[in-house]
Parts: C-alpha cells; structure tokens; sequence
C-alpha cells in the first residue's frame, strides 16, 4: 500500500508543478518545505497570493502590472519626460527599470507581431500607444524590442505607424558589456560596425 | 532513423520550458520538423531566426515521430537582413510563405536553392524584389499550381498579354479580355520576365501571385490564410519605400 498525500496539499503540488521551473518532484519539495516552515512561509505566502490574487491587474494607460487603476510608473508625475519605452512584456519592463537609466514611461505591447501564430496590430496595445502619443505630448518613442525578425517587424510596423508624430528611437545593438568579439555572431558584429560611434 | 545535413531555419515555436520545435528546409528532404531541446536558452535562441543554415542531426525511434534535432550555426543570415525594413520583410515573407505553404517532408527539387539564392540576393541589389516575384513563382509551379502565362488562353497568341484568369492561371490578351477586363488579375510586364520593373508594379504582380497563393495552397498550420508578413512586403513596395535601417 502506498500512502498518499492528503487531498489539498496534492492539489497544492499539482498546481505549484505546473509553475515555470517546477516540475512534480520539487513542487513536492516545495510543498513539504513551506508546511514545515507554516508560520515563517506558508502563511505569509497564502496572504500575498491572496491580496495579489485580488489587486493584480493589468494597468489601464500602460500595460505594466499595477495593484490599481494606474501602475506606480504611470501615477509619478516625474516620469512624464516625454518619452515612452516600448517594450514587449512586463519582463522587460523590469529589466529596464532595474538597469535604472531609463527615466521615462513605458508602454507594454503584450507580445511582437507574428505571422505564424497570427497575431497581428490589432492583437498588441498599438492603437493605444497611438493615443498616448497625443495626450502625454510625447516628444519620443524608445523601441526596446527584441533583435528577432518579429521584434524587428514589430519595431519597423510601429514606426511606420507614428510616422510624422514623433521621434521614434531605437536601442542600439552591438557588444556587450564584459562580451568579446570572438564569441559574438555574424549578424551582430555586423549591426555593431554598422552602429559604431566616435570617441 | 537519423540523418544529417543542413537545413534554412523557417521558423520555431517554444515547446515547454526550454525547447523549441524546430521548422527547417533542407536541400534533400523539405521541410522538416523537430524538438530542439535547450531551444529557448540564451546560447541557442539567437541562432534559431529565420534564414539562418544550420548544422543538424535529427534522430527519431520511428520514421513517423517528430524527433529531435541537435543544430549548430553554419552560416548566420538574419543578423544582415534584419538591419533594413525592407529586407526584413523579404525575409518574414519567405519564411513565412515556406512555412505556410510546404508540406513536410515532400521535396520539391530547387525550392531550398531558390530559396537560399534570393536571401542572399537580398544584401547585394535592391532589384532582389523581382527575385522574390520569381521566387514566389517557382513556389507556385512546385507545388503544381504554376502560371501559364506565355500565350492567350482564348486565342493562343502572345500578343498583347495584358491578364490572367483568376480561374485557371493562365494569361489573357487584351482584345479577347473584353468586358470580363475588370474580373481578371493583372498581368505585368514583370510577370511575364519582361526586365526589370519598379517596386509599385511588382506589388501589382504579387498581387496576381497571391490570389493563386491564397486560392490554391492549403494553409500547412492552423488554417491561416496567406501569412500577414507577405501582405506587409506588399504594401512597402506598393508605397515605394525604400530600405531603411532600424530607427536610431
């Protein structure tokens, strides 16, 4: 006879396997880690889901996850510079903010276009990016995509689009910081030459 | 079952965590398929854009499985045609048209070489347009829908070659058009390997090549129709642009 774990806390492992970088065998681990630490974890945890669980949501202007209406980026007045960083998911977001240079707003597309999996204009917040560009007076649009073909569609498809309403930028590519020219490819050595500077 | 050789990247779609399933063309055997596993990690990611020629091995216990491939880079493409919008789509156009319209598996004699040929015309001239209306062309004679446009389907002659039956691909002459002028494609000069043409009447001659896309290949993933990444292509040469580097 195998003995099996009650019913709620194998539900708990089911669920907590199904999270990105678990599987069953360390969701088990998991579990059993957080009822030996009930008071220091479980409970703490179950509290935070719960109030995420009830104010996550998707900002209204932006896209960032917010516990409001507006997302903290959105409601400090010091980050109305002007410019917007558009980027592809809230992961990004984050990047650029724990890189700290960027003091402007951003916009969270959601995705890139993709002809294969059929997502198109209409699938991503670009009508509304249009909008902001109007009602923020926005000066500038930093693209911050991907260098894949559909984030570089993405990128030629939203400039095309604010054509002639403002300046639209985009990151450079090149090296890397601590990245030596041996170990990059082709195409960005290429885009780095083509993207040099002077000193 | 496993071989090896090289195959174009043409597209790739996260599969879990960490692999990818694979779409390549290769010269041998078509289009093929595969689980890449460690597909999604930093090392390999970068490798898998379209256009690119890799090094594969794919293995499978059965002829019929999916099986998997390891890959290594051969040759890196898409970092050049990415730097300019309008190679950019030439690119998103191609893959996306091989991956919409080519069977795995079957082989089509030359599709990998023109394909391969017209990416790395791309880079050399802007006249790479008409290469991909050729391209687009010789996809379409693969897979048997091709194009009788050398003489009138009413009259037999090949004069004044002005049209193309929406119905049976092939061209129509001006005089026996008549009235049923307005309810025929276009045929261009371009169409017909007349020399080289601007962009506006190539986008007029893709469009002839797209309703024979859209009528006659069947959709290989999720019933889409033709992939918006060619419709894009057509409307940059429709509005004359010209290539231009990424914003900066």
């Amino acid at each position: 006879m195998s003995a099996k774990p009650p019913a709620s806390i194998d539900a708990l492992i089911e669920l907590l396997a199904k999270l990105p970088g678990l599987g069953p065998r360390s969701a088990r681990r998991a579990v059993l880690h957080l009822v030996a630490r009930r008071s220091q974890l479980l409970h703490p945890l179950a509290e935070a889901m719960t109030e995420v669980a009830a104010t996550a949501r998707e900002c209204l202007n932006c896209g960032n996850i917010a516990t409001g209406d507006l997302c903290p980026i959105c409601l400090d007045d010091r980050r109305a510079t002007g410019q917007i960083c558009v980027v592809e998911d809230v992961a990004d977001l984050w990047a650029m903010e724990r890189g700290g240079a960027f003091g402007g707003r951003y916009h969270v597309l959601g995705g890139t276009l993709s002809a294969l999996d059929a997502v198109g204009p209409e699938d991503l917040g670009l009508p509304r990016l249009a909008d902001r560009i109007e009602t923020e007076q926005v000066t500038e649009v930093i693209l911050a995509l991907g260098a894949t073909v559909d984030g570089q569609t993405t990128a030629h498809y939203i400039s095309d689009m604010l054509d002639g309403r403002t300046r639209v930028t985009s990151l450079a590519k090149g090296v890397p910081v601590g990245g030596e020219l041996d170990y990059l490819d082709d195409g960005t050595i290429a885009a780095a030459l083509a993207a040099r500077t002077r000193l | 079952m496993e071989w090896q050789g090289q195959g174009m990247v043409i597209a790739s779609r996260p599969h879990g965590e960490h692999a990818v399933i694979l779409d390549v063309l290769t010269p041998e055997r078509g289009r093929y398929a595969g689980l890449l596993r460690g597909g999604q990690s930093r090392r390999m990611a970068p490798l898998l854009q379209p256009g690119n020629i890799l090094s594969l091995a794919w293995r499978a216990r059965l002829e019929d499985q999916l099986g998997t491939f390891t890959a290594e880079l051969q040759r890196d493409r898409a970092g050049r045609l990415m730097a300019d919008r309008r190679m950019l789509a030439g690119l998103a156009a191609v893959s996306g048209l091989l991956a919409h319209a080519l069977p795995e598996r079957l082989h089509l004699p030359g599709i990998y070489e023109r394909s391969s040929e017209l990416l790395d015309l791309m880079p050399l001239t802007p006249a790479w347009t008409l290469a991909y209306l050729r391209w687009e062309l010789a996809l379409l004679e693969a897979l048997g829908y091709g194009l009788e446009l050398d003489r009138c389907a009413v009259r037999g002659t090949n004069e004044d070659l002005c049209f193309v039956s929406p119905r049976t691909g092939r061209a129509v002459s001006r005089q026996a058009a008549g009235e049923w002028a307005d309810r025929l494609l276009p045929l261009p000069d371009c169409l017909k390997g007349q020399g080289p043409a601007p962009d506006e009447e190539i986008a007029l001659a893709l469009v002839t090549t797209g309703h024979f896309l859209q009528r006659h290949v069947p959709p290989q993933r999720s019933g889409q129709a033709i992939p918006a990444s060619r419709a894009r292509l057509v409307e940059l040469l429709r509005r004359g642009m010209p290539g231009r580097a990424a914003p900066a």
